[in-house]
């Protein structure tokens, strides 16, 4: 169960995997998540859905070299299995209500940053197979450790890549492209955001009074990612809400983005130290 | 005369050896002990014990096979109405249950019938358990959403009497709260919770982790494209309560069900463990039933120094007596008609101190307890960096909210009848899904019920 089908290495930090996990392919949807477990010891680490396919039976998960966990998912070979794979997480996309008329011509504004165009990838596709305008804006800090970029484009009107370093695209931050692009006119009925937590507070920031709706994917930490530990909660609109089945996605606007920050790092130095150890291990 | 004899006193580890670890806390009865013990039953004629069992276990019968030494007797009459009774030996309130209305109570101390039921499930399991009798098959398929106590135990009743039973657990271990909830120190999970859902697994249940009934796959689909014929709910307690007051998103707040869930499930008081836990060095956990004394117990091992905040006095506190015993002999404080009204943060957000104010007791309220009320100007600050929260929980809208025609009360709990039938005929449910955060035996009484319902209703 849960064997890697395919495994690519995007970026020396990143990698692809298809992992058979029939019933999870066949029930996903935009907008959704799953969670791992790459050992018997190991932690349960929420990933974002970033393709399924129901005929092969298989989902695509993208993982970033990060701390001891994904170090251990990083190691994973093809014909190798995770342990555990539980999914889909989380409420689908709104999107996903709406008739396909009503989708079609409708402008989509996806704003991705680093890992975040994974979970960006599948609902650009849904919605560019259904007609509507999909315009993305792809952030990373340099053009090598841009993923998905042939695939992202092939589902989309535009794809718009900043860099921070300027090696491809707009010199620049993905908020800075937000506002060219408003500069010159462009309207949209719906804006998405995902990203770091940071980058999802700035494009919030910048698009508050553009009048454009926008929706954020809250990557909080999770345990049971279900509804039972709380560990997600978030405060959204004054409200405590939980990420694992309320969301993860939100109202930007309405979203305390300081307190996800900090909530964050609630196990940072545990983490750290983990990973110190496991390098060790490795060495 | 039997009944002169004392209670036979049970084993337990020192406390100041055990505040350190991790390792079951009751030792249980030998062979000699359950004996003595089993001799003071007086084998009622009416025996009040059984009607305030909720699974129903003939339990003067068992202590008569105790009694003349035939264990595996003794293990089969628990057998026919429970499956889990080396877990309900060691986690039932017996004192407001069969033991509280022992008739040697009266007088004097009630029989130990916990500790011989976990004597007899014990000594069961080390000598190759209960032989299976079951049914022939029937050809019908039952979905059980959830491997808890209510979907174990109405598994079991459905393989029983013949029928194919699936449980779909949405975590990658079966058990539910015997998993996650309760700690290692008082429900060892390999020694005891595995062997025990392994005896369900005998009975021809399967089961399969990690599978979200409402996500993966919805009840309809069990229904309409999965075959089964009916499906029992017995998904559990939902989401942490938290009190609303100031401060509860800092860091350092957790709800009980997180840091048990780190603890217990993911194991992470064990330095093999990937999954991180917070060890703060003064804790308060916040609440008085069972799950705050597992919170503080659990935090107590890992180092921490402990204090339980609870607005009401002692007489009141929800959890079972033992636990309570237990925890203050471990060292645990307790700040009785006590309430947090605010979280204080230090600069960086994390916790520094939580606020509470003094209560006094007042007139009895809905429930007979006389209602705590504030004391003007007492509040006081305790100075802590991890707060607990052990406040219940609210149900989970995942199933409700996925399952055509299934109605649910005001706080969101599956409507169900006292057979367990919802509005959505064939749909099922138990539990904590229906009644709130309850107990492990609650809930196995509400699966053993529905299970003859199901019975019946197949049977149509």
């Amino acid at each position: 169960m849960y064997k890697i089908t395919r495994k690519n290495i995007l970026t020396p930090t990143i990698c692809l995997m298809d992992v058979e996990a029939p019933r999870i392919a066949a029930a996903a949807m935009p907008g959704q998540f799953l969670i791992v477990r790459a050992r018997p010891e190991g932690e349960r680490i929420p990933l974002t859905i970033c393709n399924y396919d129901r005929s092969a039976g298989t989902v695509t998960i993208v993982t970033q070299l990060i701390g001891a966990s994904s170090r251990l998912i990083c190691a994973l070979e093809e014909g190798d299995c995770f342990t555990d794979v539980v999914g889909p997480l989380g409420r689908p996309s709104d999107f996903v209500e709406m008739p396909d008329e009503a989708l079609r011509g409708r402008r989509y504004l996806f704003v991705a940053g680093g890992l975040g165009t994974a979970p960006v990838y599948p609902q650009a596709k849904y919605l560019h197979e259904r007609g509507a305008k999909v315009d993305v804006i792809v952030g990373a800090k340099t053009a090598d450790l841009l993923i998905l970029r042939q695939e992202m484009a092939s589902v989309c009107d535009h794809l718009y890549v900043c860099t921070d370093d300027g090696s491809e695209g707009h010199h620049g931050l993905v908020t800075e492209k937000i506002k060219l692009l408003l500069e010159a006119g462009e309207t949209y009925d719906q804006a998405v955001a995902i990203g770091p937590m940071i980058m999802m507070k700035f494009v919030t920031l910048t698009l508050r009074d553009s009048g454009i709706p926008l929706v954020v994917s809250l990557n909080t930490l999770m345990v049971d990612g279900t509804g039972m530990c709380g560990c997600c909660r978030i405060t959204v609109g004054g409200k405590v809400r939980f990420a694992c089945v309320e969301g993860p996605e939100f109202n930007a606007y309405e979203v305390d983005f300081d307190e996800a920050l900090r909530r964050q790092t609630m196990y940072r130095p545990q983490e750290q130290e983990a990973d110190h150890k496991c390098k060790i291990g490795r060495n | 005369m039997a009944e002169k004899i004392g209670r036979v006193p049970v084993r337990e580890q020192d406390p100041k050896v055990r505040a350190h670890n991790f390792e079951e806390v009751c030792y249980g009865y030998n062979e000699e002990e359950a004996l003595l013990e089993s001799s003071r039953c007086l084998n009622c004629r009416n025996p009040r014990c059984v009607q305030h069992c909720p699974v129903g276990i003939h339990i003067p019968a068992f202590i008569a096979q105790v009694k003349a030494g035939a264990f595996a007797e003794a293990a089969a009459v628990i057998a026919r109405d429970s499956s889990l009774p080396a877990v309900c030996g060691r986690v039932c309130p017996q004192e407001t249950q069969c033991e509280g209305s022992c008739i040697l109570g009266v007088k004097g101390e009630p029989v130990a019938i916990g500790k011989l039921e976990r004597f007899v499930a014990d000594w069961s399991r080390a000598n190759g358990g209960v032989p299976v009798e079951k049914a022939p098959a029937n050809g019908k398929k039952v979905a059980v959403v959830g491997s808890g106590p209510s979907g174990l135990a109405c598994a079991s009743d459905l393989a029983k009497l013949g029928y194919d039973v699936t449980i779909f657990e949405v975590l990658h271990k079966a058990g539910g709260v015997l998993q996650y909830g309760i700690p290692e120190f008082r429900l060892p999970k390999e020694r005891v919770v595995e062997p025990e859902i392994d005896s369900v697994r005998a009975l021809g249940v399967k089961i399969e982790t990690n599978v979200v009934v409402g996500r993966t796959l919805t009840v309809d689909d069990l229904l309409d494209r999965e075959g089964f014929q009916a499906v029992f709910v017995g998904s559990g307690a939902g989401l942490p309560r938290f009190m609303g007051i100031p401060g509860e998103s800092l860091n350092g707040v957790f709800s009980a069900n997180e840091f048990l869930t780190r603890s217990n499930l993911m194991r992470a008081f064990d330095p093999a463990s990937d999954t991180p836990i917070f060890v703060g060095k003064r804790v308060a956990v916040v609440g008085g039933g069972n799950v705050a004394m597992d919170a503080a117990r659990t935090a107590l091992r890992l180092g921490s120094k402990v204090t339980i905040v609870y607005r009401r006095t002692e007489k009141e506190l929800p959890a079972r007596a033992e636990e309570v015993h237990h925890a203050r002999e471990e060292g645990i404080e307790f700040r009785m008609l006590t309430n947090p009204v605010e979280i204080l943060g230090d600069e960086n957000g994390w916790v520094r101190a939580l606020r509470c104010i003094q209560m006094e007791l007042g007139e009895p309220d809905a429930s007979g307890r006389r209602s705590p009320i504030p004391v003007a100007g007492s509040e006081f600050d305790i100075p802590v960096d991890e707060v607990i929260m052990a406040l219940g929980t609210s149900p989970n809208p995942l199933i409700a909210g996925t399952t055509k025609g299934l109605e649910t009360e005001r706080h969101g709990c599956i409507v169900a009848d006292e057979s367990g039938a919802t509005s959505r005929p064939g749909v099922f449910a138990g539990g904590d899904a229906v009644t709130g955060a309850a107990t492990v035996i609650l809930a196995m009484g509400a699966g053993r019920r529905a299970a003859a319902a199901i019975d019946a209703y197949l049977k149509g």
